[in-house]
């Protein structure tokens, strides 16, 4: 039995109660709307408080259960000294501080009220509406209905449409279940306090007595369970038809949208997201990785919302954005030379190790046409999303190819990520379809990676039962094979691969590179390295593996683990290069430093064979030259280089080993020169450590690297945000990392723009005074931090020594690294036996974590690095 | 030349301040009850009106450093001697036409027994701050604020933090004394970092806030060399410069905290003599970090500290030096 409460008009929330949420008082307003009947609304609108004229309206919409309460930073936001915004964040009806009714509303009736507000208000436009949770169901009705009005959308974790053949999320299925809905909803606060206990980070309890002050009785919440039951999931719900009303009309907007979703959320999931992408194609997406339903109060969606106002050139008198400049290089697709020597007999890739294998150009060829054949035969289209988890060798080679043939978007993630950083990685690139051997496939089930599941290899016939697997890669080939029509080559343009970020400074990012930007990195490669047909290349390095059939040149993989690079030996090396006759080697620091450990076993052939390598490359990581040293000793006929990039750039810089010698020392490592197609610059950093510089090519200026190059990432996938910080300097990418150029236009890396040290005298760079401090007798490695807030901090230097007593430095050693270091002031000299190294590199201190250890010892507590 | 007087010019910071202001061609006038030795004394005390008004007539300018200081004592004794003197001083001052009030106040009057990293110079906080001085030294420069008078007698405080050198017997000689004894323990790891003022440096400093711009005034400084040091490393500095063990007994910072608080009791609760041992607020002084943003005090005065730390300690322990030989026969 439900108790219709008794009718009460809207009234202004307590004075404490918005003080406490920062909200101007003059805001709260109540509007009465004529009619039959009449109804009064309660909302917040910063109209009366603006200084200036505003540029345009947000009309921001809530879900169930929350209330204006929710836009309250937005509303705030808006109200700016330049270009404001007057934001109107409604309560709807029987919601909020807006009146009981006592009836039931309906979607359309809400769609309908929502108008009858905005027409008795006298509403102009432009208006952008936003909204979240079933609010932006709501406000995307009121914006199909004023196309007039409407020039841009937000829509933050909602959905516009409820497939009657898909279960409703479990959560909501609960709620809705007619014997727990008035329970669970109205007779008690259990829905409520479920949706405020599912933020991330959980939420400041005074936020939280905002939240629940409009609903503190049962009689108050009445229409968070009427919210409940008008979810239209079955297809004769009255609710229905004005939802595909809308659910259609929303495909059909083309203003500016932007998408503001947080992934961990039980009720509007990846699923949700994806339609609504579906949708509307052209909208900007941002993930808040680790942000929940109420992504609104997780993180800072009034500032994201005003960046993309101003970024998409929103409201009136701003300046019309120009459309983004196409890179404009003859272009030819990375997998041209596989067609091209498709009647080639010649050795294209030899994957050594147990199950040896050696493949022509014609048979590579043959088995990429054959297996993109077959993808579009079991209906994988250009653009839909292949996550790859099959360890380099023929068959990567292969899949990957005949992917970017396709046009299907390859999602590669390297298992270095952990099995938690891979999850997250690949569900945020949402792949219809994973590609992997046995091991990946077991977790991509269990962990949910992707609805189709392909195998590598063949499977034992219980293991694909179990885990569901669709098809092998050789199912695939025998289906392409009968597959006769045509298959278009994807435009330069689209999206071609994911990849990732090594995750060392927060989430792994996914990096999108289209087809024309990966053709680029084939030349940039080429060009500054001079590899081709004639130069076989030895790849003990994953991302260059690949590489090799789009130069042509002939290539194998050393018989190594490569998610383990230490494991490779030096005979394993000359067997590979004796392989191909290899003339080219890449070779990540770890790689090399173990070859050059197990020297000593090689026998004279091998010798022969390594004499004939022309060229080598340390990539991946910072390399000693020291190393670079010992392996010219085993490849004595080779030039030593190292390339400086990462995953957005792969090639910003290379240096070579005599050049190396002929520099010396300096302030941080010095990097070299910008690769062929590639341009540097730097952004100079401001006394509180920000970059803040216009692009410069100013000498011995410290500040943020700058790179400009055809083969620079296209952008982040779903992080519209991050995007727009890297990309703010037009044409240029910002690499997170500092350092100067010299006078001769090479590039020095001083460490990373989050680690730089706001000190009093100016920011400080670590690396070059961390490798001043190892040079102290005693001193393995180290660490240089900032203590205390930017701009006042101190420096402290955290060094690596064996058996240390305490946690200080005994005098000696503090004075020999106070000494070396000087003129810089150093606070404090603080020891560890180990110094804590990032997950994937195994190389790069974890600088972050020595600084949290360090601001707590030097505080006085106790603490564990 | 101005006419400047200098109260509580016996303790280190004081004569140092006096002699400087002598030095540099001033005419200097001291108020305490022990002779200065450098300068024109009006022996008495803050306490006295009569010695206050004898003290401040005619000048110009005025640096209060007197104060009760000590760790213990009754509270009504720092009530008169650091609230009270400097409401007399402050009203004398204003009354005999002077222009510049420099007020030496203390970190503590703001700090509340956390760690202190990178901190500015927060509110004075009588009824939170810790322990008689601090609490007094507080309500002090709240008055001393209170005084500032645009177009007539203007006030800057300034508060130096741990002054120390050769002669302190603040810092310097209780670190000694307890070291030489065996008694001088390092609370927990002894990593807390901790803000110290060479003595020269806080003079300069006092002298800077004399000839400071009046956008300075009304406002409080905390004044130190800007070099923050592990407590440990401090304590062998200072242990090594003036030829005595260095310490190497640990003992957990909670632990000393604790003990701390039971002899405040006691020596509060029993007829003790001397100082305790140990006392909480030392406890909490030596066990959490305590370090501020120089910047605005630099910037405000026109003033940075000449003397490193470093360089501190050589002229520390030349002096030691110097001294073992006068008392040499």
């Amino acid at each position: 039995m439900t108790v219709r409460p008794t009718p009460t008009v809207a009234f202004s929330p307590p004075r404490a109660l918005l003080d406490a949420g920062g909200i101007d008082p003059r805001w709260s307003r109540v509007v009465d709307v004529p009619g039959s009947p009449s109804r009064s609304w309660h909302l917040l609108d910063n109209g009366g408080t603006l200084e200036a004229e505003p540029v345009g309206t947000l009309l921001c919409v809530h879900g169930n259960p929350t209330w204006s309460y929710l836009w309250r930073r937005v509303v705030a936001a808006g109200a700016r000294a330049e270009r404001p915004w007057r934001v109107i964040a409604v309560d709807q009806l029987e919601m909020g501080f807006s009146e009981r009714t006592g009836q039931t509303h309906r979607l359309a009736d809400r769609v309908a009220d929502l108008g009858a507000l905005t027409d008795s208000l006298g509403l102009q436009g432009p208006v952008v509406t936003v909204g979240h949770d079933w609010g932006g169901l709501v406000s995307l009705g009121w914006a199909i209905d004023h196309p007039d009005l409407l020039v841009g959308l937000v829509l933050t974790n909602t959905a516009v449409y409820q497939p009657v053949d898909e279960p409703v999320p479990p959560v909501l299925r609960l709620a809705m279940a007619p014997a727990v809905r008035p329970l669970g909803t109205v007779t008690t606060p259990a829905f409520l306090e479920t949706t405020l206990a599912i933020a991330h980070p959980g939420l400041d309890p005074v936020v939280v007595d905002g939240f629940r002050a409009p609903y503190r009785s049962a009689a108050r919440r009445d229409g968070i369970g009427g919210f409940v039951a008008d979810i239209p999931a079955a297809a004769d719900h009255p609710s229905r038809p004005e939802l595909e009303r809308i659910a259609r009309g929303t495909a059909q907007l083309e203003v500016p949208a932007l998408l503001l979703w947080g992934p961990r959320d039980p009720v509007f999931t990846a699923r949700h997201l994806r339609d609504l992408r579906e949708r509307l194609p052209h909208a900007d997406v941002h993930r808040f990785e680790g942000a929940g339903h109420l992504v609104v109060e997780d993180r800072d969606v009034a500032g994201a919302v005003l960046r993309w106002l101003d970024v998409r050139g929103l409201g009136e008198g701003a300046d019309q954005v120009p459309a983004s400049t196409v890179v404009e290089a003859p272009y030819r697709p990375l997998g041209a030379t596989l067609t091209e020597r498709s009647d080639d007999d010649s050795t294209a890739i030899v994957e050594l190790g147990a199950d040896a294998r050696r493949a022509s150009w014609r048979a590579l060829a043959a088995r990429t046409d054959e297996l993109a054949r077959g993808l579009a035969a079991y209906e994988i289209a250009a653009g839909d999303r292949v996550a790859l988890l099959v360890p380099p060798g023929v068959d990567l080679t292969a899949i990957l190819y005949a992917c970017l043939r396709l046009g299907a978007v390859v999602v590669v993630a390297d298992a270095g990520l952990g099995v938690r950083g891979l999850t997250r990685a690949v569900r945020a690139a949402e792949p219809t379809v994973v590609i992997g051997i046995e091991r990946a496939l077991v977790a991509a089930r269990s962990l949910r990676w992707a609805p189709t599941l392909i195998s590598a290899g063949p499977l034992r016939p219980g293991v694909r039962r179990a885990l569901g697997v669709a098809a092998s890669l050789d199912d695939v080939a025998a289906l392409g094979r009968s597959w006769e029509e045509e298959l278009p080559w994807p435009a330069p343009d689209e999206d071609a691969a994911i990849l990732f970020t090594s995750g060392s400074t927060g989430p792994a990012k996914g990096v999108v590179y289209t087809h024309r930007r990966l053709a680029a990195i084939r030349d940039a490669v080429g060009t500054t390295y001079g590899i081709g047909p004639d130069s076989p290349l030895v790849a003990a390095f994953a991302p260059f593996v690949l590489l090799g059939p789009a130069l042509g040149a002939p290539s194998v993989s050393p018989d190594m683990d490569v998610t383990a690079p230490g494991t490779l030996t030096a005979s394993a090396l000359a067997e590979a290069v004796r392989a191909i006759d290899g003339a080219v080697v890449f070779a990540s620091p770890a790689a090399l430093a173990n070859a050059v450990r197990t020297g000593d076993g090689l026998r004279e052939a091998d010798r022969a064979a390594l004499a004939g390598v022309r060229l080598f490359l340390s990539a991946g990581a910072p390399v000693r030259p020291g190393l670079l040293e010992q392996a010219v000793a085993l490849m004595p006929n080779a030039q030593a280089h190292t390339p400086y990039g990462m995953t957005e750039s792969l090639l910003v810089s290379d240096v070579s080993l005599d050049e190396l010698r002929a520099v010396g020392g300096g302030n941080g490592v010095c990097v070299g020169r910008p690769v062929a197609a590639a341009r540097l610059a730097i952004s100079a950093l401001a006394p509180d450590g920000r970059a803040i510089g216009a692009p410069s090519t100013a000498p011995g200026v410290t500040g943020e690297v700058l790179v400009s190059a055809p083969h620079v990432k296209e952008r982040y996938d779903a992080l519209w945000l991050t995007q727009e910080a890297s990309a703010r300097d037009a044409g240029w990418h910002r690499t997170g990392d500092v350092g100067h150029l010299d006078a001769e236009g090479r590039l020095w890396i001083e460490g990373r723009l989050a680690h730089v040290l706001a000190t009093s005298a100016g920011p400080v760079t670590p690396v070059g005074l961390e490798s001043l401090a190892q040079s102290v007798d005693g001193v393995r490695a180290a660490a240089v931090v900032g203590v205390g807030p930017a701009g006042t901090q101190q420096v402290v230097v955290v060094v690596e020594t064996d058996e240390p007593a305490t946690v200080l430095a005994e005098p000696v050693l503090a004075e020999a690294v106070r000494d070396v270091l000087r003129p810089t002031r150093v606070a404090a000299v603080l020891v560890t036996a180990a110094l804590p190294t990032d997950v994937r590199h195994n190389s790069k201190v974890d600088r972050t974590r020595v600084g949290t250890w360090a601001e707590k010892v030097l505080a006085g507590r106790r603490a564990r690095l | 030349m101005t006419r400047i007087l200098v109260t509580g010019a016996s303790g280190m910071l004081g004569r140092g301040v006096a002699a400087r202001l002598v030095a540099d061609g001033h005419d200097v006038r001291t108020l305490q009850r022990r002779a200065s030795g450098v300068a024109t004394d009006v022996r008495g005390s803050v306490t006295d009106p009569a010695a206050v008004a004898e003290a401040v007539h005619d000048r110009e300018a005025v640096v209060h450093l007197a104060a009760k200081a000590a760790i213990t004592g009754p509270l009504a004794e720092y009530v008169e001697v650091n609230v009270r003197g400097t409401e007399r001083v402050l009203t004398a001052a204003a009354a005999a036409g002077v222009r510049r009030f420099v007020h030496v106040s203390s970190p503590s009057v703001a700090h509340l027994g956390t760690s202190l990293a990178g901190a500015g110079a927060g509110p004075a906080d009588p009824d939170r701050a810790r322990g008689h001085y601090a609490r007094t030294k507080a309500a002090a420069e709240l008055i001393a604020l209170a005084a500032d008078e645009p177009g007539g007698m203007r006030v800057v405080v300034v508060r130096p933090h741990v002054v120390w050198g050769p002669g302190d017997t603040q810092l310097v000689g209780r670190v000694v004394d307890r070291a030489r004894s065996g008694r001088l323990p390092v609370l927990g790891a002894g990593a807390a970092l901790i803000d110290t003022t060479y003595v020269d440096n806080a003079v300069d400093a006092l002298v800077a806030a004399l000839h400071a711009d009046d956008s300075a005034c009304g406002e409080p400084y905390v004044v130190t060399n800007g070099e923050p040091r592990p407590v440990l490393e401090l304590l062998r500095g200072i242990c090594s410069a003036s030829g005595v063990p260095t310490p190497r007994r640990h003992v957990p910072a909670a632990a000393a905290r604790a003990v701390g608080g039971l002899l405040d009791l006691a020596w509060a609760r029993l007829p003790l003599d001397g100082e305790p041992p140990l006392t909480r607020f030392t406890a909490e002084q030596l066990s959490t970090a305590h370090w501020f943003d120089q910047r605005r005090t630099r910037e405000a005065l026109g003033w940075t500290p000449a003397v490193t730390i470093e360089e501190g300690l050589v002229r520390l322990a030349s002096w030691t030096a110097a001294e073992r030989d006068t008392r040499v026969p």
